[in-house]
């Protein structure tokens, strides 16, 4: 056997799912593992599979909490494992782990069932917040730079800041989820259980709302900020390379407001940009005519 | 004075490794510590937090990087995107030397995020050669392979786990991460005597040691880094060092984390012998 057929079939032993009891399954082929006296090759090997799905579990535990209060403990760990034998790490990371996650989870409603819309969005969401929190702050345009803007102008819109269109305000139910675990330790059972209820509770009376939202980072915190829809169409368009007079042509093509408001807006909006930095040089590649 | 051309950091004493939870005492308190060790891919990411804590640690201290899941093992080529991140690091820590393990962890492009065992096998030595050599050419860095613990050995084995680590890394011509946790580890699991591996690893080749705790279960022994080195490891540690001579040392302490002072304390144990006389002069 060569060393890549043995690795092959050592990870298909491992990274099968585990059995309801987290054994690893009773038929594996552990022919090519060596026994000892203690342990069969099977039981060798079942060290490694339980060490891999624990781990993996851990990870998209730690990077959803979010997802967990919208499904319930239990249904969260039946959809884990579900996504983590469809989707495993092609990463050397685990911070990637739940980069497929939205997408997997469209094609499988089942394991959110009623709560399948909201449990897209929260999802999307925690993984913009993966990547809000990471990713690379390039140089900021200040507003030395936005003075004379014309109409060929381009921006760039910071790595870090991630648009979303969610149809439910999901956001105001992360914060909560984010305050429950942040008070865990510093309040008693009753009281945790308390706001556990509470956050159970949001969940289910969460109305559906049309939300923009930009995802970012500031002073290395993570921060999620409302925006209008224009602005969040103006800032997909630079972001996407378009030049400043067409992204804003682009941004109120649809849009009620007068000329004036236009322009207040926009001025609120540039200003805000600078003093959040959120604006960079483009990249080449995303230069659009 | 270097004991060894893989070991030109002898002063660098006993160190310990970076974890989130001891970030805020290291940042308010600065205690001396040597250096410490930092698991690369934490910080193999484009900016954020993770960066900035790193860079405040490294006004201030000497770092050491430590990776995970390079798989020099994994028959498959080294990914050059992890290759082309962990350069960046290189360059930001000016890390000496850089470590990773002697083992595999991905196939066809699908990551495990555990350290698996090797078959001990030619072939394997080198495949795996041939990858540290090419992760030391592009790195521009000094490289030592370290030993794993294992929980499972392969009929195709040609050769013992010392003779296989000593195949390696003479036909990379690179040095040795000796975690002298994982040979007590590996010897309870599979039956070997320690020192018998501990005496044949080319002391000329030990760049920097690893001592660590574990976990004993009914049928096994897990190498779980969440508890303080237990006395035989000391042992072994001795003996190390008195064949070695002094060798950068590291506790990893890595779930269950107590505070700062405790984990530090239990590194310093090291002083104790970290000075002991050498058995064999280079």
């Amino acid at each position: 056997m060569t060393l890549l057929e043995v690795q092959r079939r050592m990870a298909r032993a491992i990274m099968q799912p585990l059995t309801g009891a987290d054994r690893i399954a009773p038929r594996t082929d552990a022919r090519y593992v060596k026994p000892n006296d203690r342990l069969s090759p099977r039981e060798r090997l079942e060290i490694y599979s339980r060490s891999y799905w624990f781990r993996v579990l851990d990870s998209l535990y730690d990077d959803f909490p979010g997802l967990r209060a919208v499904l319930g403990q239990r249904t969260f760990h039946q959809l884990s494992r579900a996504y983590l034998a469809d989707c495993p790490s092609r990463s050397f990371t685990l911070r990637n782990l739940g980069s497929r996650l939205a997408d997997w989870l469209e094609l499988h409603p089942k394991y959110a069932g009623k709560r399948h819309a909201v449990a897209i969005e929260m999802v999307r969401l925690e993984w913009a917040h993966i990547e809000a929190f990471d990713n690379a702050a390039d140089k900021v345009l200040g507003p030395e730079d936005l003075l004379e803007l014309g109409a060929n102008f381009r921006a760039g819109l910071q790595p870090h800041v991630r648009l979303l269109e969610l149809q439910h305000p999901v956001d105001d139910l992360r914060i909560q989820v984010n305050r429950a675990s942040d008070e865990r330790g510093a309040v008693s059972n009753a009281a945790l259980k308390q706001k556990h209820r509470a956050v159970t509770g949001r969940v289910r009376q969460l109305k559906p709302r049309q939300i923009f939202l930009a995802v970012h980072r500031r002073n290395d915190m993570v921060y999620y900020r409302r925006i209008e829809a224009d602005e969040y169409r103006l800032l997909g368009a630079l972001r996407d390379g378009r030049p400043i007079g067409g992204a804003i042509r682009y941004a109120f093509e649809n849009s009620p407001a007068s000329t004036n408001e236009q322009r207040s807006k926009l001025e609120t909006w540039f200003a805000a940009w600078a003093e959040l930095g959120w604006l960079c040089p483009p990249k080449e590649k995303e230069v659009k005519r | 004075m270097p004991a060894n051309r893989f070991n030109a950091f002898t002063d660098y004493g006993i160190g310990i490794g970076l974890r989130i939870p001891h970030y805020q005492h290291i940042l308010d308190n600065k205690p001396v510590v040597d250096w410490f060790e930092i698991i690369s891919e934490n910080y193999m990411v484009d900016g954020g937090r993770p960066l900035a804590t790193l860079d405040m640690i490294l006004e201030r201290y000497k770092v050491v990087q430590h990776g995970v899941s390079m798989y020099f093992g994994s028959a498959e080529p080294l990914n050059k995107d992890h290759l082309r991140r962990l350069k960046a690091l290189v360059k930001r820590t000016k890390t000496p030397w850089l470590s990773d393990h002697l083992c595999w962890g991905s196939v066809d492009g699908t990551y495990s995020h555990d350290l698996l065992p090797m078959p001990y096998t030619f072939e394997a030595a080198e495949i795996t050669a041939r990858k540290v050599r090419a992760a030391r050419d592009f790195l521009e860095v000094p490289i030592a392979v370290e030993n794993v613990s294992s929980y499972a050995e392969f009929h195709m084995s040609e050769m013992t786990e010392w003779e296989f680590l000593n195949e390696v890394v003479e036909r990379a011509d690179c040095g040795i991460l000796l975690d002298v946790n994982n040979i007590y580890v590996s010897s309870r699991n599979h039956g070997f005597n320690p020192y018998e591996y501990l005496n044949s690893v080319p002391v000329e080749r030990v760049a920097q040691l690893h001592i660590a705790g574990h976990s004993n279960f009914q049928k096994y022994v897990l190498d779980t880094h969440d508890h303080p080195v237990i006395d035989p490891v000391w042992k072994m540690y001795e003996q190390a060092i008195r064949r070695i001579g002094p060798t950068a040392t590291l506790l990893e302490w890595d779930d269950r984390i107590p505070s700062f002072d405790e984990v530090h304390a239990e590194a310093l144990k090291a002083e104790k012998y970290i000075h002991a006389p050498a058995l064999v002069s280079l």
